[in-house]
């Protein structure tokens, strides 16, 4: 029923298998069960800091440190502020294709249509560029946020949205369409500008950052594979046809126009099409999950600037 | 996990009809199979791959294939639990893969 041998070839190295001899801890545990009394004292202090470690909370800034200081050390060739082009920055012969590509970009009509819809009056007048700082002009690199009077995480998609419906429009459909095209126009707009995503100090902000990295980290779908078990250790690897972008800088393209598709699409777009690919039940596009999710992928990326739009095969 | 994997491999060998499934016990497994499927999908954790079995099993049910049904309805039912099982385990193991 779950292919077992693509099971096995997604575990991060040192990442132990469960049910495995390297299982952290199950040795010791198991000694100390079978262990003499005069040896308790010892014991209770291992179980005691081993839980300690397993309650082990975030620090949002060290464990950004250690996920880019992973892919600068798997890929000293690439220059830091080329993660955000995917697989193009890790692949000498897709990076050619992309040259060629770019002579004219795909995503062209969508930033005209963008900015089309930008300039266009709602029903009441108002304009999207009275919902943004800075009149949305160079603001996408701060997105996705946490706003506090919700205590969640909001994405620029989310924040789009909100302004429409606050000026009596309907929402558009996340993911692709007139929503992409805005987002594009957007993320034009912050070309060169490093990622830039904040946690306040607020519990509920960190809590958020918690659950996104727990999402990243979790093995799901009937592959049982994680976010990470492609985009860490095999990334620059060829998976099919495709070679997998490093998790750093992984939404700096969004949005983009994948040939697969025909079409634009946001990181939620591409985000639901990995879920399904292994396997897993796509949340709904606005689920406080893959909100959280791209609030930990964006943090991890501050100081990675923002490429966006995108084209990809 | 693994072992519940070979497990539920097991069963969903061992639950091929042996002889014919009645309508009563398709639309039973049928009943159970989507509680189960509602359940993982609640808990956020169901797969693609439980949604074809459900839906193959609704197809053969209509078209009054009750071994079919059956078979196929067990099948998302074993999906569906392990599916939960899955998540239940991620809720701790997730840490042992972070990057530090
Ligand atoms: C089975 C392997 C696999 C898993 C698991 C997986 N992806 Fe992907 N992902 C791919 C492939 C293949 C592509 C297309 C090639 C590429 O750009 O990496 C891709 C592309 C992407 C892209 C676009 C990158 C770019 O520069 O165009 C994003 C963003 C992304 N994945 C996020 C995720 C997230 C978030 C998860 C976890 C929910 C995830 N992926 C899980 C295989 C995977």
């Amino acid at each position: 029923m779950v292919p077992r041998n693509l099971k096995s070839a997604f575990y991060l190295v040192g990442e132990a298998r469960p049910g495995s001899a390297a299982a952290p801890g199950r040795a010791w545990r198991h000694w100390c069960s079978r262990s003499a009394i005069a040896l308790n004292l010892v014991c209770t202090l291992l179980l005691v800091s081993a839980a300690a470690k397993a309650a082990d909370k975030s620090e949002p800034e060290t464990d950004r440190k250690a996920f880019q200081a992973f892919f600068f050390a798997k890929f000293p060739h690439v220059a830091k502020d080329d993660f955000g082009n995917g697989p193009y920055a890790v692949n000498e012969a897709m990076r050619k294709q992309w040259k060629e590509i770019m002579e004219f970009p795909p995503y062209e009509i969508a930033l005209d249509e963008g900015h089309a819809e930008w300039e266009k009056p709602f029903a009441n007048g108002k304009h999207y560029a009275d919902c943004f700082d800075n009149k949305g002009e160079g603001v996408r690199q701060t997105y996705p946020r946490f706003v506090a009077e919700t205590g969640q995480v909001e994405t620029l998609e989310g924040a789009i949205n909100r302004c429409r419906v606050e000026n009596g429009e309907k929402p558009l459909d996340p993911m692709t369409g007139t929503m992409a095209s805005l987002t594009a126009a957007m993320a034009e707009s912050s070309r060169g500008k490093p990622f830039a995503i904040t946690i306040p100090d607020d519990p509920r902000a960190l809590a958020a950052y918690e659950r996104g990295k727990e999402f990243f980290y979790s093995r799901k779908g009937q592959l049982g594979v994680s976010c990470a078990s492609c985009h860490m250790s095999p990334a620059g690897e060829r998976m099919r046809g495709d070679i997998l972008a490093p998790a750093l800088g992984i939404l700096a393209a969004m949005p983009i126009y994948r040939s697969d598709w025909g079409s634009m699409g946001t990181s939620i777009r591409r985000i639901s099409t990995c879920s399904s690919q292994t396997r897993a039940l796509p949340l709904k596009a606005d689920d406080e999950d893959y909100r959280n999710l791209e609030y930990f992928l964006s943090y991890m990326s501050n100081g990675i600037p923002i490429v966006g739009p995108g084209t990809r095969p | 996990m693994i072992r519940a994997i070979i497990l539920a491999a097991g069963l969903a060998f061992l639950s091929q009809p042996a002889f014919a499934a009645t309508q009563a016990e398709a639309e039973a497994a049928l009943a159970a199979a989507q509680a189960a499927e509602s359940e993982a999908i609640a808990a956020k954790a169901a797969w693609t791959s439980t949604e074809t079995a459900l839906s193959n099993a609704r197809k053969a049910f209509a078209a009054a294939k009750w071994d079919e049904a059956k078979a196929a309805a067990d099948e998302a039912t074993a999906q569906a639990k392990l599916s939960v099982e899955q998540s239940n385990e991620q809720k701790t193991v997730w840490r042992n893969a972070v990057i530090r």
